[in-house]
């Protein structure tokens, strides 16, 4: 799971590369569709956009693993539990890896995966909004694998081109185990979808819970919504293609149909498929409550956040332990 | 020895079905309460690369556990499912100390979890596993042999990520070693049962099955001790009582009711 989350807080200024020629250079290639990688020059620019996506991406698989964390134990049968227990383990995998890319592009700054953890801990590295959010039912858990994983897809497989090749090569295995956490997903949601009418309802309300996360999974439209976007930076430098609104109406193209024919129903009412504009209506979340969430004040920002200082403090003699000693002759 | 091939063979002969569904509930449930507190560790491990594994490893013993509970199933014990969920804590098998709390704290709250435990514990059960597998692989009941042979390809790994903890953390910082070297006092208080076959440990070996229980217990002694920095001079207890009885602590029961949360919360639901 993943995304790519903006940031409410910095001001995009104009950047201007100093050594012009080798900018050039540069462009030309991701133009032509090379691929860059670690150790070759790139902007300034880039590598700071690259970092704060990677880590970010990084970093939200693994505070996305916590929301299903807490149903891995309460899984309903031994088949579910297989499933949950495989599919976190893959999160887990996925912010590993991506952890690796990113601190490659963090070496010429001196800085390390403590770092990451520490900035996360203070609140200097964000992570996904929908990652912020209470799973209170199993549900929920099925939520998370259909649309908030099947959203992740959309906005992965619009990267899988990037320009940066480690991140690139990366996202082919990540999108490929996104595709069977969807299918989880679904199967429990199907399974819900046709059971008890205790089942349907937690159905029900789980999606009118999700549902204002979901579109905001995407990020808003332009910068003006929040203040700034990084989505421009990122489709200049050949990393993602699609804007934030083609990814969500993309999403909604694919999802809404299914969610209907399931004899669910969203909570807005203006929801509708406008035929002349090739696009789907809806009615924008509350995006204050957008830069709110990834600010860590949503719902279960402090816990989640808390659990990872619980981790870090409580294995501290752990990482000491492994520490090489030296060795004196 | 005579092979027993089927589970229906293995019901032609009452002694022989009762020692060898006592012996796979014995190893159903030690898999599954082990699986079932690794399973709480995950996102909370000493670094990625752990969470990685360590979830790797926790998902296979389920694997196991629900290969054996199906070959219950076979045998007549009911269905794989009612079995993992709905038996009481009198009438589990899994010895008291992989039913531990894994630390401080509280799952759903602020886990002060301890890795020297996790590593002590699944270390000393990963053990005991490997060579109790192997005697199984070679035992009379055919359809066991064979899921412990499929074990046995994932056990091997499992044992060694353990070892290698054990051996690091023993060798470094006196923090380490001392934590280390408290969970491994408390575990030969703790551990006893795990090493047990309970009552029915005669007729399992006299039906060739597997060895008998303190060859097995022998060969743990020998590689834990080797592996062991400081071997505690002490004989092995069971604090607990005998889970191989029925007898457990309240902590099992915690991890029961959380287990079957949702599968209590509509029991005509197909989930």
């Amino acid at each position: 799971m993943y995304n790519y989350v903006e940031d409410g807080d910095s001001k995009t200024t104009a950047y201007v590369e100093k050594d012009q020629d080798k900018y050039q250079q540069f462009m030309a290639r991701i133009e032509a569709g090379e691929k860059i990688e670690a150790d070759d020059w790139m902007p300034e620019e880039y590598r700071q956009a690259l970092i704060k996506l990677i880590s970010m991406h990084g970093i939200s698989e693994i505070m996305g693993a916590l929301p299903e964390k807490e149903w891995t134990p309460k899984a309903p049968t031994l088949r579910r539990k297989l499933g949950i227990m495989a599919k976190v383990q893959d999160e887990m995998g996925h912010g590993q890896l991506l952890l690796r890319v990113a601190e490659d592009l963090m070496k010429p700054y001196g800085k390390t995966r403590e770092d990451l953890i520490e900035d996360l801990l203070s609140g200097d590295l964000k992570f996904h909004n929908v990652f912020h959010m209470p799973t209170k039912t199993w549900a929920d858990a099925g939520m998370v694998g259909w649309l908030v994983d099947g959203a992740a897809i959309m906005s992965q497989t619009n990267m899988l081109d990037a320009s940066y090749g480690p991140y690139q090569r990366a996202l082919q295995r990540i999108c490929q185990e996104e595709v069977f956490h969807a299918q989880h997903g679904e199967a429990i949601i199907m399974a819900l979808a046709e059971g008890t009418e205790y089942q349907r309802d937690i159905l029900q309300e789980s999606l009118n819970r999700w549902w204002p996360a979901l579109l905001m999974f995407f990020g808003p439209s332009t910068a003006a919504t929040t203040g700034s976007s990084k989505q421009d930076i990122m489709i200049k430098y050949r990393v993602r293609k699609s804007t934030n609104e083609e990814l969500r109406q993309a999403f909604l193209d694919k999802y809404l149909p299914r969610v209907f024919s399931l004899g669910l129903t969203v909570p807005d009412e203006t929801v509708h498929y406008d035929k002349e504009k090739q696009q789907w209506i809806y009615e924008q979340p509350n995006w204050d409550e957008f830069k709110q969430i990834i600010r860590n004040k949503g719902p279960k920002s402090k816990e989640r956040l808390r659990l990872r200082e619980i981790a870090y403090e409580n294995n501290r003699w752990v990482r000491q332990a492994l520490v090489p000693k030296t060795v004196e002759s | 020895m005579k092979l027993v091939e089927t589970a229906e063979q293995a019901k032609q002969d009452p002694s022989y079905l009762k020692a060898v569904t006592e012996l796979i509930y014995q190893l159903a449930d030690d898999d599954f309460i082990i699986s079932f507190r690794g399973s709480e560790w995950l996102g909370l491990a000493p670094h990625i690369e752990e969470d990685v594994a360590y979830s790797s490893i926790t998902q296979n013993t389920m694997g196991h556990a629900v290969m054996f509970y199906e070959l219950l199933e076979q045998l007549g014990e009911g269905k794989a499912d009612v079995l993992a969920h709905e038996r009481q804590p009198k009438d589990r098998k899994n010895g008291c100390y992989l039913e531990k709390r894994n630390g401080e704290g509280a799952y759903h709250g602020e886990p002060y979890f301890d890795w020297a435990l996790a590593v002590v514990r699944n270390y000393f059960y990963e053990t005991f596993k490997q060579i109790k597998l192997e005697a199984i692989s070679d035992g009379s009941y055919k359809p066991l042999a064979n899921v412990a042979k499929k074990a046995l390809m994932e056990q091997t790994y499992h044992l060694a990520h353990w070892k290698m903890w054990m051996k690091q953390l023993q060798k470094s910082t006196d923090e380490a070693q001392e934590r280390m070297e408290l969970r491994i006092v408390e575990a030969w208080d703790e551990f006893g049962d795990v090493l047990e076959l309970g009552d029915c440990a005669e007729d399992m070996q006299r039906h060739a099955i597997i060895t008998s229980s303190e060859e097995l217990k022998g060969k743990w002694l020998q590689e834990v001790t080797n592996t062991i920095t400081n071997v505690p001079n002490k004989p092995l207890k069971q604090i607990y009582g005998n889970g191989r009885n029925g007898e457990h602590t309240v902590d099992l029961e915690q991890a029961l009711e959380t287990f079957a949360e949702v599968y209590n919360s509509d029991k005509t639901a197909i989930w």
